[in-house]
């Protein structure tokens, strides 16, 4: 239990296997995640980077294989063990799966009223807090989610899925539908969090800009596995076509030039 | 974490308030920070030295505190705050929300007044959009009689099979029961008088006449109705519609009049089979128990009831299959882009439909009354 802790990795996966009848997503499958980095999951349409989100956070059950969070195995956990890593980690999900008969500041504090002894009035101001930590305008708070835009809406979710200040949130396509800018504010604010939250992320995208913006290491997903992961240098030298072809493509330069000038400053 | 709890040690030096936080600041242990820092000091100095945890929650507590003692004209300052502390209270101190007020909501008589205005207008409205799809139903029918050509006969075809065909099941057993619970009923009542034999008439007129025809529009209603809705409303959902238009696709003539036509075909067929396995119900139950032999029951029937029963009863089907094709389609095409709406606007379109069809039969029953039908 300890030794998870020590080496601060948080999140272990080994030998996953997930398949949908006769399909099989996932075949032995090994993924680490490291206490305080930005992990990006990438990989092809149907290579499974969401089933892999809902199999560590114990949504779908895998066939075959071990994920261990917190020194907790994730799929042997009792309800109490269970209840007890729901308060660590967050999800946001890909369209924020905000609770639609709910305010946003509602839906923010649904997590809060797990919270014993936490008065209406602190609830409030937390989850103010929180909408207000995540960029979205103090009158946000009282609309309901289908009075807002889908960049809104992320955010919303964001906001809840970080209500209990959990170690680890899972992004499943955080930019997946924004506009450009909204995109990059919402990388640059995924960075920020990370950063003086001391907030450690899972994220499943297709967005090079993000990953570039964003990711320490990333995982590559391919043939049934994670195929590699890696700085994003790292991927450059990766000899496998997918791998080539996504990291070395047009939109894979495009992307790492415009990140170039922030480079040098992460460097260090 | 969370295993060591929060302690809080207050002491004077010279003009600050020296607060010592130790322990963890987080969440947990929120409402018992936010207590302790309830009275504010001109002047503080925070000692986070032994802070073993910090969260949001408790930077919110601490910047909440700075924002009271700063309203007071004083200061507050830290010592012994880690790194990632520091990070934390400036992220936390800069997103301090800022409370606006939102515009009051006008109550009282003035609310109430405004609400019964915005629902009679919305009632309005519903009607005029009822009778704008009504038009443009016929608009379309009309084209298509013009242009046979345009017409997709499959798919009147397919409808029909859906709407017709897939109903008799339910619509006969349906009309069965009611048959057999008339002459039941009928009979327990008209035994009292000895007019065992009236029953034929009562269960003839009836169904002929109201039941058979109302019950029928009303199943199809349930059906139909709301199946239009759902398969229009998810068309419209993912843009189906929008890319008919721009395909150069008519809505109307594409969905709209095949679903409202096959329902006017077959609504008259359905109501008729519902007649049918109406008064076979009404005849076996007599049979067994009153002992009106089915031959008997024929005689009777022949003699003593009109054809024009038949007729009123039947007159009404296209006129109710016209209501409920509209109102199914009108709510389909109220579905914005949510699921939730198209959930909404189905069982609304079922309502809605059941209500009109019952509306129009009451004022069909006030017309034949009066043209002594």
């Amino acid at each position: 239990m300890t030794t998870a802790e020590a080496n601060d990795t948080i999140i272990r996966v080994r030998g996953l296997r997930t398949q949908f009848g006769s399909h099989v997503v996932h075949d032995g499958l090994d993924l680490d995640v490291r206490r305080g980095e930005i992990l990006g999951v990438v990989g092809g349409s149907g290579t499974g980077k969401s089933v892999l989100l809902r199999a560590i956070t114990g949504l779908d059950r895998p066939a075959a294989g071990r994920i261990e969070a917190f020194g907790t195995e994730v799929l042997d956990a009792s309800a109490e063990e269970r209840a007890r890593l729901d308060d660590r980690w967050g999800v946001m999900f890909q369209d924020g799966a905000l609770f639609s008969s709910l305010t946003v500041r509602e839906n923010v504090e649904v997590p809060l009223r797990r919270i014993p002894d936490l008065s209406p009035e602190l609830r409030r101001a937390l989850a103010e807090l929180k909408i207000s930590l995540v960029g979205l305008p103090y009158r946000a708070g009282d609309a309901y989610p289908s009075e807002l835009s889908g960049g809104m809406r992320k955010r919303a979710g964001l906001a809840r899925a970080l209500a209990l200040d959990p170690e680890i949130v899972f992004l499943d396509e955080p930019t997946a539908g924004l506009d450009p800018i909204g995109a990059s504010a919402f990388d640059a604010l995924i960075n920020t969090l990370s950063e003086s939250l001391g907030l450690t992320v899972f994220l499943v995208t297709h967005d090079l800009d993000t990953l570039y913006a964003t990711c320490d290491r990333v995982a590559v997903l391919a043939e049934k596995r994670v195929l590699v992961t890696g700085t994003l240098a790292d991927m450059l030298e990766v000899d496998h076509p997918w791998v080539q072809e996504y990291f070395t493509g047009p939109r894979a330069r495009l992307a790492r030039a415009a990140d170039r000038p922030n480079a040098e400053t992460e460097a260090d | 974490m969370g295993t060591q709890g929060l302690q809080v040690e207050r002491g004077e030096s010279g003009p600050e308030e020296v607060i010592g936080l130790s322990g963890a600041l987080t969440v947990q242990h929120l409402a018992a920070l936010h207590a302790e820092l309830e009275v504010a000091p001109p002047h503080a100095l925070i000692d986070l030295t032994g802070v073993t945890r910090i969260d949001t929650a408790g930077a919110w507590a601490l910047a909440e505190f700075e924002q009271r003692v700063s309203a007071a004209g004083g200061a507050v300052q830290y010592r012994g705050a880690t790194e990632g502390a520091e990070l934390l209270l400036s992220t936390v101190r800069r997103a301090m929300p800022i409370a606006e007020e939102l515009p009051a909501r006008p109550g009282g008589i003035h609310a109430l007044l405004e609400t019964t205005g915005r629902r009679v207008m919305g009632a309005a409205g519903f009607l005029g959009g009822l009778l704008e799809y009504l038009g443009l139903f016929l608009a379309g029918l009309f084209r298509v009689m013009r242009h046979p050509r345009e017409f997709r006969f499959t798919s009147l075809v397919a409808h029909c099979d859906d709407v017709g065909l897939k109903a008799v099941p339910i619509v006969s057993l349906m009309a069965f029961l009611i048959g057999v619970v008339l002459a039941f009923q009928g009979a327990t009542q008209l035994r009292q008088f000895g007019a065992e034999v009236f029953v034929v008439d009562l269960i003839a007129i009836s169904v002929l006449r109201e039941l058979g025809i109302l019950l029928t529009a009303i199943i199809v209603a349930g059906r139909t109705a709301s199946a239009f809705t759902a398969a229009i409303g998810s068309m419209k959902m993912r843009q189906e519609i929008d890319a008919m238009r721009t395909l150069g696709l008519d809505p109307v003539t594409v969905l709209f009049v095949p679903r409202i036509l096959a329902l006017l075909l077959m609504l008259p067929i359905l109501g008729l089979i519902a007649d049918l396995m109406g008064l076979f119900g009404g005849a076996l139950m007599s049979w067994i128990e009153l002992g009106i032999s089915p031959s008997m029951f024929r005689t009777r029937l022949v003699a003593d009831v009109d054809v024009s029963n038949v007729i009123v009863g039947l007159v009404k089907a296209p006129v109710f299959a016209v209501i409920i094709g509209v109102v199914g389609c009108h709510a389909g095409m109220q579905v914005k882009g949510d699921a939730e709406s198209l959930g909404r606007m189905t069982s609304s379109a079922v309502v809605t439909a059941i209500f009109a069809v019952i509306v129009a039969d009451a004022l069909f029953s006030i017309f034949f009354a009066e043209v002594g039908l």
